[in-house]
């Protein structure tokens, strides 16, 4: 199994979300988050002093998949946050050990 | 609006119904002025001192409401001694003021002219806050305020406005204020922070408005109310001239916000909402003197050069290193001055003096009495300013406390903060301290 993580644009959550479903994942986790990548947030100008903030406001969408099934979520997601312009987020997958669904003790690939 | 200068009838002025009603009025708009200003300041602070910028407009309004029926009325506008200040024990205590009696030549009651000034002193010192933001102890404003009123505001006043007083008499114009209202607080602002230094954390620390939306609210607010503050400084509108000083505070409110976006917009590359509502203050402050001497095409040049000047001004305090909080002094001192000096270029004669200024063929005359006028009061109000302000420092001392000002002016002074953000973590338990102190088992012998 792997836990496929998007940190994104919050506006790209719906399309993400249908493209997730039309690839057949039946369940995901999405929580708000703040950061940076390399174009360190942006400059706001108040009577000629400017600011810089530094952290912008991402969202997090984690997902659970089969090992076979990873490699074309992550391009599921990739494709369905991308905007072109600077600031998208990035994916990642990790390697993970076990999983149980809480209400009726499923392990593995039977509890995603 | 000085005594002496009216173009209404030349025989006994009796009481005009239509003016004591538009005066009334535009006194109230002119009160909306001080919590518009509250509301214009409050929002450019950080949240965690919101309320106490609130306050500190807000408390203007009963101190020097009360100072005013004691004596202040009466040493702003009483019988002139020595050209600089006034008395008349009628006015002082509103004493010896008849119902029916009337203003000096005017059509109004003495009454309606007394509130209609009284809201004039109330926004001046409010004004010198903005300044201050953030770390200057509640009780000493407030003391602060009653002595710079009265060895500050009201002697001012009287030079400028006064029948008698020495600019008056001189021939300074100043139809509702520039001098003694706005170069009077920008000075007084300067000379306080001079004395009580910056901000913990000035050029360091982030120091961004907490809320631009209140920011615009107060100055739409300002606006509306300055109508009143301009247009009824004609004291009635039986010729006219009311209406030519609305337009102008329109037109030249308006240039003047355009010109400090078109400044922005070149300089940082964005129309900012802070921009555009300082730009209509800057306008509205330089008007404001000049409004009943120019033509509307004036207005706009007026309007037009503050607003690029005041852009220009705020700054400066980052080049020279004082901390002006709000920016008063590059708002209300330099949009003061430019207002009050373009008169003496701008002058169309005819409307509310006679006067002409260098394009209308007075030559610089008026130009060198309108320097003579801002010279004047900034001077004194700096070093008065200044002195008061030292004089409290090392009594009671201006500034909280160093760790108090990090932590929030709000909590420390007024034991409330604006905002709840119990939803977020900063929950709170409700406890009345009467029931702690009060005896609750103890048995009484009757």
């Amino acid at each position: 199994m792997k836990l496929i993580t998007a940190v994104v644009k919050p506006h790209r959550l719906d399309e993400i979300k249908e493209a997730l479903q039309g690839f057949g994942v039946q369940g995901l986790t999405v929580t708000e988050a703040s950061g940076y990548g390399r174009q360190r947030g942006h400059t706001e100008v108040y009577r000629g002093a400017e600011y810089t903030v530094d952290l912008v406001p991402k969202i997090r969408i984690e997902v659970l998949v089969e090992d076979e099934d990873s490699e074309q979520l992550i391009d599921v997601v990739v494709k369905a946050a991308r905007t072109g312009k600077i600031g998208d987020g990035k994916v990642w997958s990790v390697p993970v050990e076990t999983a149980v669904r809480v209400r009726t003790g499923e392990r593995g690939p039977d509890a995603l | 609006m000085p005594p002496g200068i009216t173009t209404l009838a030349a025989d006994a002025p009796t009481l005009s119904a239509a003016n004591t009603g538009f005066m009334l009025i535009c006194s109230a708009l002119v009160m909306i002025m001080t919590p518009a200003l509250a509301f214009f300041y409050g929002g450019m602070v950080r949240v965690k001192s919101t309320l106490n910028m609130l306050m500190m407009s807000f408390i203007s309004l009963g101190i020097v409401t009360i100072l005013w029926v004691l004596y202040g009325f009466s040493l702003a506008f009483g019988t002139d001694i020595g050209s600089f200040i006034g008395w008349s024990s009628d006015f002082a205590g509103f004493s010896g003021i008849g119902v029916t009696q009337l203003w000096d030549g005017y059509t109004i009651p003495v009454y309606v002219f007394a509130v209609f000034q009284l809201m004039f002193a109330i926004i001046t010192p409010a004004l010198i806050s903005g300044a201050l933001a953030d770390r200057v102890k509640f009780t000493s404003w407030a003391l602060f305020i009653t002595l710079w009123v009265t060895v500050v505001y009201f002697p001012v006043a009287h030079w400028v406005w006064g029948a008698g007083g020495w600019l008056y008499e001189l021939g300074v114009i100043d139809f509702a204020g520039g001098t003694a209202v706005h170069i009077n607080a920008g000075a007084a602002a300067l000379g306080v922070i001079l004395v009580i230094g910056k901000r913990v954390g000035f050029k360091k620390d982030p120091m961004r408005p907490h809320s631009l939306p209140l920011v615009m609210l107060g100055a739409g607010l300002l606006w509306f109310g300055w109508f009143g503050f301009n247009a009824g400084s004609w004291l009635g509108n039986d010729d006219g001239v009311g209406a030519v000083m609305f337009v102008n505070t329109q037109v030249a409110t308006a240039a003047a916000m355009l010109a400090w976006l078109g400044y922005e917009k070149l300089r940082h590359g964005s129309f900012t909402t802070l921009g555009a509502a300082s730009g209509a203050v800057a306008g509205l402050v330089a008007i404001t003197p000049s409004g009943g001497a120019i033509s509307p095409l004036g207005a706009i040049a007026v309007g037009a050069i503050a607003g690029v000047l005041c852009a220009v001004a705020v700054g400066l305090k980052y080049r020279f290193g004082y901390d002006d909080s709000l920016d008063v002094v590059g708002v209300h001192l330099v949009g003061g001055i430019t207002g009050s000096l373009l008169i003496g270029l701008f002058a169309t004669g005819g409307v509310q003096s006679d006067a002409k200024g260098l394009f209308y063929g007075g030559g610089l005359d008026q130009l060198g009495k309108q320097a003579v006028g801002v010279f004047a009061v900034l001077a004194y109000s700096l070093v008065v300013s200044a002195v008061l302000a030292l004089i409290l420092d090392k009594t009671i001392g201006m500034r909280v406390d160093e760790d108090d000002e990090v932590s929030g002016i709000d909590q420390v002074e007024h034991a409330e903060t604006a905002y709840d953000f119990s939803g977020a973590g900063g929950g709170s338990s409700a406890r009345s301290t009467a029931p702690a102190t009060a005896p609750t088992n103890k048995k009484v012998d009757a």
